[in-house]
């Protein structure tokens, strides 16, 4: 019963959808107000009845009602209640019903927090939103419907996927749709600025929260995958370069290409047309993203035969989606002008230098992901593009911009004088290369870029802090006066440093990662020692265990540092009986120095087992810079200017002043 | 069935194959854990780490984007053994891929050599750079304009902006 109210919840959604995205473009063309604010209720509305909907599947879930196909294909009642919930998202149609939710939940926040838009634009907006809804809530409905009930009912799920079976991996679709799909809100403000041919300086800055909240969820979102891929695959890779990973990969880049330009338009007036490009480019790929992801065609090519449905299903919502807002675009942009004069060495250059890098280097991964396809379809050939490729077309952009992002920071707007800030910023230099050569005698026997690169990332993040050092005349003012400045500087401006400054050191994680790191693969017998870069690793043994739903052969290890103890592990391989499926839970002695990381193998024929042994020297520096881009992100939201005028706090505060 | 799970699911790669029947196959399979075995490695370290950069480049052919390093199919075990059979006969690394290449085609490089066919793939990314860097030079240029001296802001004016919630300093050239 509260499956098919789900149910009917979705028509109904999909009903409300439809009209909030006819309704208010209507009361917007004829200025009418009630039509217009219609928007605002349909996308409270909306958000309410696929709210409802979600509970009622996550309700099937935590009840384990088999009736329901997709709680049958992706549950057991054995399942811990925690991976019951995440089971909700763990399968195609709950997934899919929750990117439509996080829809809904954006176009609520704007309804409910975007006071200060003007009216018209708000309206359009929201239904331009309402159109993505329409669209995806038809998908839902037509092809993929979650409610769908079996009969005879089994008596018990197949159960998740193991693997899915963690914390890191059920936290990640949450957030990683909070970022993609949150695009979609810059999108629908592009749109609509687009229909009333108008992007200023205000538009800019109604756009850039949404924008930066997506942003900032979808770091967490793409670092969450990439821990997880670094525990639980066993041999503590963080990153690959797969389809479905550069297709998250790809909005974020787009993102933070359009985080910067909108700052040029809030500042300047200048990169409108540009940004609004970006805005359509961002959500364009999440679809693409969603497109990839869902119809199993960059997976394999069979998987996509087989049900072609739903991948036609998406890829026309993307051709339509692309193809009509650049077709608006191409109709209306040439209509904003640029206003705004810069000299070649300003803040705006820098701005289009960062913006021109990642948008290259979204292109490449672009090119990369999709090229095999191409070519399987204009030439029959198959080719392969892996990590090689992407590492080669990717890195080099990277470093330029490493190098030039604390320039371009530092640079005033308008007008800079490159001398002048290349003064301010030998400090910065000549302390990062410090830090290289100090870095070269510790590690030594490293590849020869190690030195450079960890320079490199010292480089971005004591750019930053000289340049925040500056802004508040540190060592040039009094104590006081400067302390009095850094307590003045906007939050936005602390959000851009720790946001750089995160970049620098996840840079740092990975070049520790890729130079340094060891590895050991034997076959030891119990008692053995291994050596590893300067640890030594005792085999203890393997004992069975018993998991909530699964058993365990659990490999114990001993690590000594100078004949010292200092930890003992356990590294686990999970056999789940309802899947018949194995995992590995790798055991990890984890510092910010470098993690102990080891994997036991198959038992081996003469009795002893396969070992596998790294020691990664700052892998966690990785994640811990995500997470401060991510702290820059949300610090940024929090700035007084994006919330003026909303909740009218502002106003009533300046009243009795005037 | 398994294809069009959730996302995160096809994230997990380790040894799926490339047919949805071999998919439901490997997943019905104890997965055996990790991919380079005790058994393979070489005794000769600068040999195995030849080996192992090799192994990174080359795909495993039953897999879903992996390479043979990462993979715990038995195709990619026996790759494995052939390159590292190659070297150990004195091969240089690219007589390696020649030899890989010639029996198993170009789909096994995880790098495509450059060739018409992947002329785009190479050239895509460079040409972009410099269409776009020529592009924003342009605008950069265009947009020069000798700036006016613009007066400096009043009181009333700063208070205003600080009203706005602007920075005033933020808008105006910083100082000398």
């Amino acid at each position: 019963m509260v499956a098919e109210l789900g149910h009917f919840a979705l028509i109904l959604a999909f009903a409300v959808a439809i009209a909030q995205s006819i309704i208010p473009l209507w009361g917007a063309h004829k200025g009418y107000a009630e039509p217009m604010r219609f928007a605002e209720s349909a996308a409270m509305m909306s958000f309410l009845l696929i709210g409802f909907s979600f509970a009622a599947l996550t309700y099937a879930f935590i009840n384990s009602d088999f009736s329901l196909r997709v709680v049958y294909a992706n549950s057991h009642s054995d399942k811990p209640y925690l991976f019951k919930i995440a089971g909700v998202w763990g399968n195609h149609e709950g997934s899919m019903l929750l990117w439509v939710l996080i829809l809904a939940l954006y176009g609520a926040l704007v309804a409910s927090f975007g006071r200060n838009i003007p009216p018209s634009l708000r309206a359009r907006s929201l239904a331009v939103q309402a159109m993505v809804a329409v669209a995806f809530l038809a998908f839902i409905l037509f092809t993929s419907n979650p409610f769908e009930r079996m009969d005879p009912v089994p008596v018990n799920g197949t159960g998740l996927n193991p693997l899915l079976q963690d914390w890191a991996l059920a936290a990640h679709p949450p957030f990683l749709y909070m970022g993609y799909v949150g695009l979609s809100m810059p999108f629908s403000f592009a749109v609509a600025a687009l229909i009333e041919g108008r992007v200023d300086a205000a538009w800019a800055r109604w756009v850039r929260p949404w924008t930066l909240l997506a942003w900032s969820t979808l770091t967490v979102g793409i670092a969450l995958g990439s821990y997880w891929a670094y525990y639980e695959l066993g041999w503590g890779g963080w990153w690959f370069w797969d389809p479905v990973e550069n297709a998250s990969f790809m909005p974020w880049l787009v993102a933070a290409a359009l985080l910067h330009s909108a700052v040029v338009v809030e500042k300047r007036s200048t990169l409108k047309s540009w940004t609004i490009l970006l805005a359509i480019i961002a959500f364009s790929l999440s679809l693409v993203g969603t497109f990839i992801v869902r119809s199993g065609l960059l997976t394999s090519v069979h998987a996509f035969a087989n049900d072609p449905e739903r991948g036609v299903f998406i890829l026309g919502i993307l051709v339509i989606a692309t193809g009509s807002s650049l077709a608006l675009y191409a109709w209306r942009a040439p209509q904003m002008a640029p206003e705004g004069v810069f000299a070649p060495v300003s803040r705006e250059s820098g701005l289009i230098l960062n913006n021109l890098l990642l948008s290259v280097a979204t292109a490449v991964v672009f090119i990369g992901t999709l090229y095999p396809l191409f070519v399987e379809a204009f030439t029959n050939e198959k080719i392969s593009v892996g990590p090689p490729f992407f590492n080669m077309g990717f890195t080099p952009l990277m470093i330029v911009m490493l190098m030039v992002m604390p320039i371009g920071a530092a640079l005033p707007w308008k007008r800079g004088d490159l001398p002048r800030v290349m003064k301010k910023l030998w400090t910065a230099a000549a302390l990062s290369i410090g830090i290289g050569a100090m870095f070269a005698m510790w590690r030594s026997g490293g590849p020869i870029f190690a030195p450079l690169g960890i320079a490199l990332a010292f480089w971005a993040i004591f750019g930053v802090i000289v340049d925040v050092a500056e802004r508040v005349k540190l060592g040039r003012a009094p104590a006081g006066e400067s302390l009095r400045r850094l307590a003045r500087l906007p939050r936005s401006a602390w959000g851009q440093a720790l946001a750089h400054i995160g970049m620098g050191v996840t840079a740092f994680g990975i070049v520790g990662i890729t130079a340094w790191e060891t590895e050991d693969i034997r076959v030891a017998k119990v008692g053995d020692m291994i050596p590893l870069s300067g640890y030594e690793i005792r085999f203890d043994g393997v004992e069975r265990l018993n998991g909530p739903n699964y058993r365990i052969d659990g490999g114990k290890f001993t690590v000594f540092q100078d004949g010292e103890e200092i930890a003992s592990l356990l590294s686990e391989k999970r056999f789940y009986p309802v899947q018949r499926t194995q995992t590995t839970e790798a055991a990890i002695r984890a510092s910010l120095i470098e993690d102990i990381y080891i994997v036991l193998g198959d038992r081996q024929e003469d009795g002893g087992w396969a070992v596998r042994s790294y020691v990664k020297p700052f892998a966690n520096w990785i994640w811990i810079g995500a997470l401060i881009m991510t702290l820059g992100g949300v610090l940024s939201l929090t700035d007084r200017r994006h919330r003026v005028g909303a909740p009218n706090r502002k106003k009533t505060a300046m009243v009795p002043a005037e | 069935m398994t294809h069009d799970r959730n996302m995160t699911q096809c994230r997990t790669r380790r040894g799926r194959s490339a047919t949805a029947a071999l998919l439901i196959l490997a997943l019905l399979m104890p997965l055996p854990v990790g991919a380079v075995q005790p058994s393979e490695v070489l005794a000769d370290p600068a040999l195995e780490q030849r080996a192992r950069d090799l192994s990174k480049g080359l795909r495993c052919l039953v897999c879903r984007n992996q390479s043979i390093d990462d993979s715990d199919a038995e195709l990619a075990k026996d790759l494995r053994l052939v390159v590292r059979e190659r070297l150990v006969e004195g091969d240089t690394n690219d007589e390696v891929l020649d030899y890989v290449v010639a029996r198993y085609g170009e789909y096994v490089l995880l790098k495509p050599r450059f060739s018409p066919v992947s002329a785009a793939l190479w050239l895509g990314g460079p040409i972009l750079l410099l269409i776009g860097g020529f592009v924003a030079w342009r605008q950069i240029a265009r947009r020069e304009v000798e700036p006016a001296p613009t007066a400096p802001l009043t009181d009333a004016e700063r208070i205003r902006l600080r009203e706005m919630g602007i920075d005033p300093d933020d808008l105006t050239d910083r100082p000398a």
